[in-house]
């Protein structure tokens, strides 16, 4: 089954595990089934028009599906998938 | 721009380095620097590229030390309490090595005054803690062609890379656009391993010498994600982007924008909605910039009197952390008002639209 690495800002939305493992055998399937593990996810993943919010990057090893298949991009059982939000943090 | 015997004597361990080399140390010495920030990021990128011989460091900065920052923000120190962070840092810097030039930038970046502050440098490393000054700081860089060294932290996790540099892709390449406010959490209610910026900045500060020695390979076009908690480092491959808005093909952000806006934040707020929040005694301050004859005619009794020509002088009777509402006859003066205290620092100031002309 896929890994999917959880970063920090999520975690709280996914049972505060960093790491889930989650069926499919492409990105749409494989966050349809981690969202409907961890529902809290979905409004942070995606907007209300059911696209993936451009704040959040989806890596499947280490390319940015944006640059493959998008969410058609094909997931393999022992691949990982990294969800990579954009974070502001630094200075005060 | 030749050293000097005490430099030569200081920066041996460098000039010993084929790499470095007394002709890489001049480069050191002749290179400007733009530190966007000396809190957790700026701290440790202001130390060592001080140590390292960085000529000329600009910091941005209009905060001042609280005890809180004392956890991670190392250029700092306790009886710095209280002081502005700018004198601090230079303070700090000037310790550790009296060659660097201090360059105090005592302002919020913001789009009037980020390209005149950018244009002065030939690396930026930016340290800011907010989605608004990242796009500033991305779009100035690529506007004006100079490579931004980028970290970024959250509770026991960083990201770095570097931005903006040559053929490379940019932050917004990245990530077109914001998060909505609210939807992400700030460090401030996140919380911070205080080591973790130390981490980030230091690569950071890695970056910046190397992009001005010219030698080995930058992050340009990956993404570094470090993880404190299990002590992992990992790689993600980044692109520039075709259809960026700013470095892309056919770009359609030429100049700086409004950033708060941009990010989604409110600029503005409903008379209505002012006197709602008034009968919910919630916290914040209410400010009229009108003048005194205008303010005795007719008033809100529970909004304070700064006429407009007196609040560059008063605004240390502001509170930063406070939301500020400002009004005044119909929303002119106070816009400017409010421009004046987000150029300050002060993160949540709303305009009340329509002024007391509104006001029923
Ligand atoms: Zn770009």
């Amino acid at each position: 089954m896929p890994h999917i690495l959880i970063p920090a800002p999520l975690r709280q939305y996914a049972g505060g595990q960093s790491s889930v493992e989650a069926p499919g055998a492409t990105v749409a399937e494989v966050l349809a089934a981690l969202t409907s593990l961890h529902p809290d996810l979905r409004k942070h993943l995606f907007s209300d028009q059911g696209g993936l919010r451009s704040f959040v990057n989806i890596y499947v090893g280490d390319e940015d599906i944006r640059y493959l298949e998008k969410e058609q991009t094909a997931v393999g059982a022992s691949e990982t998938l990294t969800i990579v939000p954009s974070i502001a943090g630094g200075a005060r | 721009m030749s050293l000097t015997p005490e430099e030569l004597q200081r920066y041996s361990r460098h000039t010993l380095l084929p790499e470095v080399g007394v002709a890489g140390q001049e480069r050191l010495k002749q290179a400007r620097v733009l530190l966007v920030g000396t809190g957790g990021l700026g701290s440790p990128l202001a130390l060592y590229l001080a140590a390292a011989g960085v000529g000329t460091l600009g910091l941005v900065d209009y905060d001042t030390v609280d005890a809180s920052n004392l956890q991670r923000q190392v250029i700092h120190g306790t009886s710095d309490i209280g002081r502005k962070k700018l004198d601090s840092a230079a303070d700090a810097i000037a310790e550790i090595n009296p060659n660097v030039t201090v360059v105090r930038h005592e302002v919020a970046l913001n789009s009037a005054n980020a390209l005149d502050i950018v244009r002065d440098y030939g690396v930026v490393a930016d340290g800011t803690d907010n989605f608004p000054t990242r796009y500033l700081v991305n779009d100035a860089c690529v506007l004006l062609g100079k490579p931004n060294a980028y970290g970024s932290i959250f509770r026991f996790e960083g990201q770095a890379s570097v931005f903006a540099h040559q053929d490379g892709p940019c932050y917004r390449c990245l990530y077109p656009e914001p998060p909505p406010p609210g939807l992400v959490p700030s460090c401030a209610e996140g919380g911070v391993l205080g080591i973790l910026p130390g981490v980030v900045g230091l690569i950071q500060a890695t970056e910046v010498v190397k992009l001005i020695l010219g030698i080995g390979e930058t992050l340009k076009g990956r993404l570094l994600l470090y993880d404190a908690l299990n002590m992992r480092f990992r790689e993600l491959k980044l692109r520039r982007n075709p259809e960026c808005p700013v470095c892309g093909d056919n770009p359609t952000v030429t100049k700086l924008v409004d950033y708060h806006q941009f990010c989604g934040m409110p600029t503005e707020i409903a008379p209505s909605e002012v006197r709602a929040k008034l009968s919910r005694g919630d916290d914040f301050m209410l400010i009229d910039v009108r003048e005194p004859h205008e303010h005795q005619a007719r008033n809100i009794p529970q909004a304070l009197l700064i006429p407009l020509g007196t609040l560059p002088k008063r605004v240390s009777e502001l509170d930063r952390s406070r939301q500020i509402v400002i009004l005044c006859k119909s929303g002119m003066r106070s816009a400017t008002a409010c421009n004046l205290l987000r150029e300050r620092g002060f993160p949540d100031v709303l305009n009340m639209r329509g002024g007391m002309d509104s006001w029923t």
